[in-house]
Formats: structure tokens, C-alpha cells, sequence
């Protein structure tokens, strides 16, 4: 049986002015897939997923995601593409004017279209569960420690129950046991939802735990892709470097 | 990157208002209004304004009253004072005066709020979960200024005139039943309609101008600062253009 690709990307290129950020960019990503991508700090990495999520549009080459081009969608056809696609932040992006619950609630109301409260209710309390943040539903973002913030972005990700979810930086300016706790969490609604993921990251420790395939990424393109293991042991200094 | 000349600079940022411009009616007659937080923002933007815009009313009459007293006693004139004070304050000291602080108070406020959601990627969280952050964030700013503001002005005016009658009854022991009627009397349709529905525009610039800088903020944190700044000064320009074009348009209609 042929594995479905849910994201097909093939010489992906974009500038910012003069800057080229993605020169040339290949990745393909099958359903159910954890796909961490590893760089250097200005190497196209978030370009890529914000590509993907369709908040920038590339310049050259192809980016799929369903079999459907990006860049030839209308507004609807993004609209329902992102209903499909959840995007957590770096820095969670939690809407600060708001509580927990009206965060949660906010995509609900206004993308699945809720109206029963109730309902709203049990599906906030749902993804709380899932995130082990079911105290926390009153409570104002900047009341949130790094890692409840973190964990309530996710929440806020997978309250519309996505199929791809593009992870930016999970587990960045996380102490060593909360990382941990993150990338285990990413790798349990892996398993609860089935999902499909690309996770970028600077910390191997949640690459090793989340990674199903290892992409590396230099120059706007990728060097290296294998698994966790294959990529440890490379010979490559630069692959090597990223491991030590 | 070499720097763009000054005009092809300013090109694009015409361009980029028009296309703000665009996005906002379009986005403003589509299906799901937000009416909740269009509330919200009738609270925010007109009641927590309602104490500047009244301190500010009254000691507009207040001055120009006090000021105005030695220079129509030369002249044996005290009586026109309330109806000069009417006439001036109505038509045009109290809309630019109030709109210049709402351009200082709301549109810096809507600049900063707007800019640091901008950088801190909660506009582009609303927009990849598949909400509509311009039907959410600027639509209902922009016509919660475009309400408030003339309201705001009509209650500054209204402060204005009791800060002449205190100014005035205190000077001259004029009386209340005398001061208002020669301020209301004095007044008619032309002085009244321009002024009124050149507030609504001021209304719009100071809501448009601060929900655009806001949402072109971009490097960081230090362009929530420049977003906010530069909010107050180009919701002040338009307000002094705007006047300006109302005038011309309005000596034009009710007066040729």
C-alpha cells in the first residue's frame, strides 16, 4: 500500500529583498509522520512552515499540502486548508487580552462555527485534559508559567482537532524537565490524534524523543534527512555538529 | 538592501493604506460580524474617554471665556460672549481639540495594542487557525471610533458651554436661563451638520490610522513604540486635513 504524502515540497524558493532565505528546499512529509527539522538560526526553517500554513507565499518551486498547491488557493480554499493545519508558536501566541477558556473558545465560535456553550465548554475542559491544564481555565496568559503557556498553545492547536500540526521551537527557553514533559506531549497527541507533524527545533533531546525522519537544513535547503540514529552517526562534521 | 528612494517609499505605503483600506470594507459588510467585541470597544474607546474629553470641554469654555472678557468689555460687548463662545467652540475649536486628544489617547492605544499582538504572532495565530483577525481587530475598532468620537464631541461641546457659563456667571452674574439661551439661540443648521459630520471622519482617521500602524508593526519591540508614536502623528495630520477639506466643502455647499 502506497503511503500518503500530506506535504510535498520541491524546490522551494523565497527572498525577504535582497536576502534569500530558501534556496531550493525539498521535503516530503507521509500521514502520521513526525518530521523534525534541525538548522542554524536563519536558515529557512520557520519560512518553511509558514509557507506550509500559507502566512507566506514562495517565489519559486512547488508547496502541496493535500495534493493541493498553496499558491493557487483562493481565500476560502486557505480558509478550509488551515481548518485542517495547527500552528503553535514559539512563543505560544496566546491572545493576552483573553482568558484560557475565551482563547480556546475563540477558534471554536468563530471557525467551527460553535454556538452551544455547553458544548464549547466540554470541548475547552477536552483539550485542557490533554494537556494537563484543567486548573488553569480562568486563569489570564500572563498568569501561565513558560510551560503552561506553551502547553495552552498546544491546547489552542488541537482544539480543531488538526491533521497536520506545525510545531515552531517547542521546547525553547524551557527548563531541561519541562522540555521533556513538551516533547512527550507532542508524541502523545502523535499517538491520541493521529497526527501529522513537523517539528522544528534546536533542542536534540526533543528531536530524539519526537523524531520519526531528521531533516537538516542549511543555506535555504536540505542537507541531510534520515532518522534520529542514522543522522547521530553521520561522518558529515556539519550533521556532527549538531549531535555533539 | 539598498534603500528605496523617498517617493517609491511613499508609494507603497499609499498603496499599502489603499489596500488596508480595501481589506477593511470588505471585511466590514461580510457574514460574522463581531459584535461582541464591537461592544467592547464602544466601552473601551468612549466611556474610559469620557473624563479627559469632559476635563478637556470644560476648560476649553472655561479659557475662552476668561480670555475673551477684558477684550468685549473694551468694547461694551459681554453679551455676545456666550454666543461667541457657542459658535466657536460647536464648529470648530471643540471637534479638533477632542479629536487631537482621542488621535493622543485612542489612537496610540489601538498603535500599541494592535503592533504588539502583531509581534508577538498572535495576528498570525488568529489568521492560521482560520479566524478573520481584520473582522476581529480593526473593523470593530474602526467603527467603534467612527461612533464614538462625534459622541465624545458632542459632550465635550455641551461641558464646554458650562465651563462659559461658570467662567461668565462668575465675572458677570449672568444667568443660567439667559447664558444658554443666547448660546443655543445663536446657532443654526450650518453651524451645527459640518461640525457634526466632520467628527465622524476624524472618527474614522484616528480608528483607521491606529488599527494600519499597529498592524504594520513588524521588528520587534521597539516597533510597537514607533507604531503607537507614529499613530498619534498621522491620526493628528489627517485631523487637521480633514478639517481643512470639510470647511472648504462645507462654505462651498452652504454658502456660495
Amino acid at each position: 500500500m502506497e503511503i500518503e504524502k500530506v506535504i510535498e515540497i520541491e524546490g522551494l524558493k523565497k527572498s525577504f529583498g535582497e536576502k534569500t532565505v530558501l534556496d531550493g528546499m525539498s521535503l516530503f512529509v507521509n500521514k502520521g509522520e513526525n518530521v523534525v527539522i534541525l538548522g542554524k538560526s536563519g536558515t529557512g526553517k520557520s519560512v518553511t512552515i509558514k509557507c506550509i500554513a500559507g502566512l507566506l507565499t514562495q517565489d519559486e518551486g512547488s508547496l502541496r499540502v493535500f495534493g493541493e498547491e498553496v499558491k493557487d488557493m483562493n481565500g476560502e480554499q486557505l480558509k478550509a486548508l488551515r481548518n485542517r493545519i495547527g500552528f503553535l508558536f514559539q512563543s505560544a501566541a496566546l491572545y493576552d487580552s483573553m482568558t484560557v477558556r475565551e482563547n480556546l473558545a475563540f477558534p471554536l465560535k468563530r471557525v467551527a462555527q460553535l454556538k452551544d456553550k455547553e458544548q464549547i465548554e466540554s470541548l475547552c475542559v477536552e483539550v485542557l485534559q490533554a494537556v494537563g491544564l484543567e486548573d488553569a481555565i480562568d486563569k489570564m496568559p500572563a498568569d501561565l508559567s513558560g510551560g503552561m503557556r506553551k502547553r495552552m498553545g498546544l491546547a489552542r492547536t488541537l482544539i480543531l482537532k488538526p491533521e497536520i500540526i506545525l510545531y515552531d521551537e517547542p521546547t525553547t527557553g524551557l527548563d531541561t524537565i519541562t522540555s521533556k514533559e513538551i516533547s512527550r506531549l507532542i508524541l502523545d497527541m502523535q499517538e491520541r490524534y493521529q497526527t501529522t507533524a513537523i517539528i522544528i527545533t534546536h533542542d536534540m533531546s526533543c528531536a530524539k524523543i519526537t523524531s520519526d525522519k531528521v531533516m537538516v537544513m542549511n543555506d535555504g535547503k536540505c542537507v541531510a534527512e534520515g532518522s534520529y540514529e542514522e543522522l547521530e552517526n553521520s561522518t558529515d562534521h556539519f550533521i556532527q555538529s549538531f549531535f555533539k | 538592501m539598498p534603500s528605496q528612494l523617498p517617493f517609491t517609499e511613499t508609494l507603497i505605503h499609499v498603496a499599502d493604506q489603499a489596500y488596508f483600506l480595501k481589506s477593511f470594507f470588505r471585511n466590514l459588510f461580510k457574514k460574522g460580524f463581531e459584535w461582541d467585541e464591537l461592544f467592547r470597544q464602544l466601552y473601551v474607546i468612549g466611556y474610559r474617554s469620557i473624563g479627559i474629553v469632559a476635563l478637556t470641554g470644560f476648560i476649553l469654555g472655561v479659557v475662552l471665556t476668561l480670555q475673551s472678557i477684558p477684550s468685549f468689555k473694551d468694547f461694551g460687548a459681554e453679551g455676545y460672549i456666550p454666543g461667541m463662545v457657542s459658535v466657536s467652540v460647536i464648529r470648530e475649536i471643540g471637534p479638533v481639540i477632542i479629536a487631537l486628544i482621542c488621535a493622543g489617547k485612542i489612537a496610540s492605544s489601538i498603535g500599541a495594542e494592535l503592533g504588539s499582538m502583531s509581534v508577538t504572532e498572535q495576528i498570525d495565530a488568529m489568521e492560521v487557525s482560520g479566524a478573520n483577525p481584520v473582522q476581529f481587530l480593526v473593523v470593530t475598532r474602526i467603527v467603534a471610533c467612527t461612533i464614538m468620537i462625534p459622541l465624545l464631541t458632542i459632550f465635550a461641546d455641551a461641558m464646554a458651554l458650562v465651563g462659559s457659563f461658570v467662567a461668565n456667571t462668575t465675572s458677570n452674574g449672568i444667568t443660567s436661563q439667559l447664558f444658554f439661551s443666547k448660546a443655543i439661540n445663536i446657532l443654526d443648521f450650518t453651524d451645527l451638520v459640518p461640525a457634526f459630520i466632520k467628527t465622524i471622519f476624524f472618527g474614522f482617521a484616528i480608528g483607521f490610522i491606529g488599527c494600519f500602524k499597529g498592524f504594520s508593526a513588524n521588528g520587534g519591540t521597539a516597533s510597537v513604540g514607533t507604531a503607537a508614536n507614529s499613530a498619534v502623528v498621522t491620526a493628528s495630520i489627517w485631523i487637521i486635513i480633514i478639517d481643512a477639506i470639510v470647511v472648504q466643502v462645507s462654505n462651498s455647499l452652504l454658502y456660495s
